[in-house]
């Protein structure tokens, strides 16, 4: 579907990205992570047809955004970090305008414009002046507008930045929806807002790739596979006993200690947990958790990106 | 041919549901009856063509500073909103943008000529006219139009602030304003050409009823220039 080799794009003398290469098949949700200024929302610009690179290759569905930008253009669908909305028109009469715009029949206009507004629960609001919709709706309306000419890529640039809570579950639940009819790349720079959501994701800083994979291999690549985190009330010596004694564990360390709570981290290989709960339980212990380690994305990126930093 | 089509026919939308639109052609049609009043009715041994030339001549003026203001928005606001990376996301060519936008703002701009049709009719109504002098007039005037909202388009597409393409504008306006005046200093045949790109020397003939080609060429030429570069600066913003 989408096939990336080498994209570097300037602005001016600062290089917003560099030599950026990847891969997303048909059917992928892609998430892009990175910081403010890492780059996302230029790659996905250069990827919507909006700007042209620097250098390097970027083909979408066999065609060149250079050389065949109109092909593209008809495939894709692009909501950029602010909904290009018109304040003045109303929902319906604006998606109607994007359809033509992109080229939908004024057969199937009507049908496509109602589905548009139907999967963004939008169909009691299509009369509403677009200016007097609050933040929510907004982007509601920036993603109808993606989608309602059923584009076979989505490009979603933080689709759920400045949304409350509840919205973002809902943009969450969308997003999750659409998965399988489209394509799908969305950015964000709060990882909690797309983790679940994505299949795999692209870590940028300051314009580079430096990680790649689903959340699991994200992971792996700090050398947390198979570690879990224990908290417990009490002294943590027993505890440590006793997990030392299940098989598959090859360390356990106490990584806090706070007043009565104690956390601690055992690494092993395989799935522990049950193993780790049970000889827990049978030592008399007092189990507050036991969960996986480190495998929140937020964990991993700050990892990731202050890595880079420092190296 | 679509897609122009669709382009301007939501402009025209914004420019009908807007205040802003409205407010700059309440404006120009205040002062035009002011003026009109003030210098062209005045005089007791004016024939009726004299007075229907007089305002041919300041309605030209302030048709030329209205298609500033006008035009100021059309690409500066979307890029302003945001809204331009829908535009630049779709399967649309810039000429077809840059079309629209120009047609949608100038079908606006006749609805300023149609309200200053009064003025005309007033004459007609006192004294003697020909109609064909009204069409040359207002020939003369939707050229004069056409040829500031294409520089204003121009302007707006270079800035994301509506003032600053205002400005802009105003001074490549005033640059075509002004040229006979560099005419004094220079000699021949510099001294034509600068005289030459001066516009209202061009509308001097339309006033008193007159269409000559070449004048219509002059206009015809500064609109597609104008146009043309706004189309190429619209292409160069994605290379930015």
């Amino acid at each position: 579907m989408i096939q990336v080799e080498g994209l570097t794009k300037y602005y001016g003398e600062r290089a917003a990205i560099r030599d950026l290469s990847f891969t997303i098949d048909k059917g992928e949700v892609i998430g892009f992570l990175g910081l403010n200024g890492a780059g996302k929302s230029t790659t996905l610009k250069v990827l919507g047809c909006v700007l042209l690179p620097t250098s390097g290759r970027v083909l979408i569905d066999g065609y060149d955004v250079t050389r065949d930008p109109h092909e593209i253009r008809k495939r894709i669908g692009f909501l950029p970090d602010t909904p290009p909305l018109y304040d003045e028109m109303t929902v319906a009469g604006y998606l109607e305008f994007v359809a033509q715009l992109r080229g939908v029949g004024s057969g199937e206009l009507a049908a496509r414009v109602d589905e548009a507004m139907r999967k963004t629960s939008l169909t009691d609001r299509r009369d509403d002046v677009i200016g007097s919709l609050s933040h929510g709706y907004r982007q509601r309306v920036g993603v109808a507008q993606a989608l309602v000419h059923n584009p076979a890529l989505l490009i979603l640039d933080e689709p759920t930045s400045g949304l409350d809570p509840v919205q973002i579950v809902e943009m969450r639940e969308l997003i999750r929806q659409l998965k399988g009819e489209h394509t799908i790349l969305v950015s964000s720079h709060i990882l909690g807002e797309i983790s679940q959501i994505c299949d795999r994701y692209l870590v940028i800083q300051q314009g580079e790739i430096i990680a790649r994979g689903t959340e699991g291999d994200l992971s792996n690549l700090l050398g947390n596979a198979g570690a879990v985190d224990v908290e417990i009330v009490g002294a943590p010596q027993k505890a440590i006993e006793a997990l030392k004694a299940v098989a598959g564990v090859t360390d356990v360390t106490v990584s806090k200690l706070e007043g009565d709570v104690a956390q601690l981290r055992v690494v092993g290989a395989g799935e522990l947990r049950p193993a780790l709960v049970k000889a827990l339980v049978a030592a008399d212990v007092n189990v507050l958790k036991v969960d996986k380690a480190a495998t929140r994305l937020e964990n991993i990126f700050l990892k990731l990106t202050h890595g880079k930093e420092a190296a | 041919m679509k897609n122009i089509g669709l382009i301007a026919r939501r402009e025209l939308q914004a420019y009908l549901r807007t205040m802003s639109g409205y407010i700059i052609i309440a404006v120009m049609l205040f002062i035009d009856g002011l003026l009109f009043n003030a210098f062209a009715v005045p005089g007791t041994a004016k024939k009726s063509s004299e007075v229907l030339a007089d305002f041919f001549t300041l309605t030209s003026g302030i048709t030329m500073v209205g298609a500033v203001f006008l035009s100021m928005r059309l690409i500066a606001e979307e890029r302003q909103n945001g809204t331009v990376s829908l535009l630049y996301s779709s399967p649309i060519h810039d000429v077809e943008i840059v079309l629209g936008k120009f047609v949608a703002a100038f079908l606006f701009m006749c609805l300023f000529f149609g309200a200053t049709t009064y003025m005309p009719l007033l004459i007609a109504v006192y004294g003697k006219v020909s109609l064909g002098h009204i069409f040359a007039g207002y020939f003369g005037l939707m050229l004069v139009g056409a040829s500031g909202l294409a520089i204003g388009t121009f302007g707006s597409a270079l800035t994301r602030s509506q003032v600053v393409a205002a400005v802009l504008s105003g001074v490549m306006v005033l640059a075509l304003t002004t040229a006979w005046l560099l005419g004094k200093v220079t000699d021949r045949p510099l001294t034509d050409i600068v005289t030459g790109l001066a516009w209202w020397g061009h509308f001097d003939a339309f006033r008193v009823g007159l269409v000559h080609l070449k004048h219509v060429t002059y206009f015809g030429l500064v609109t597609f220039l104008a146009l043309f570069a706004a189309t190429r600066v619209l292409e160069a913003r994605r290379w930015r």
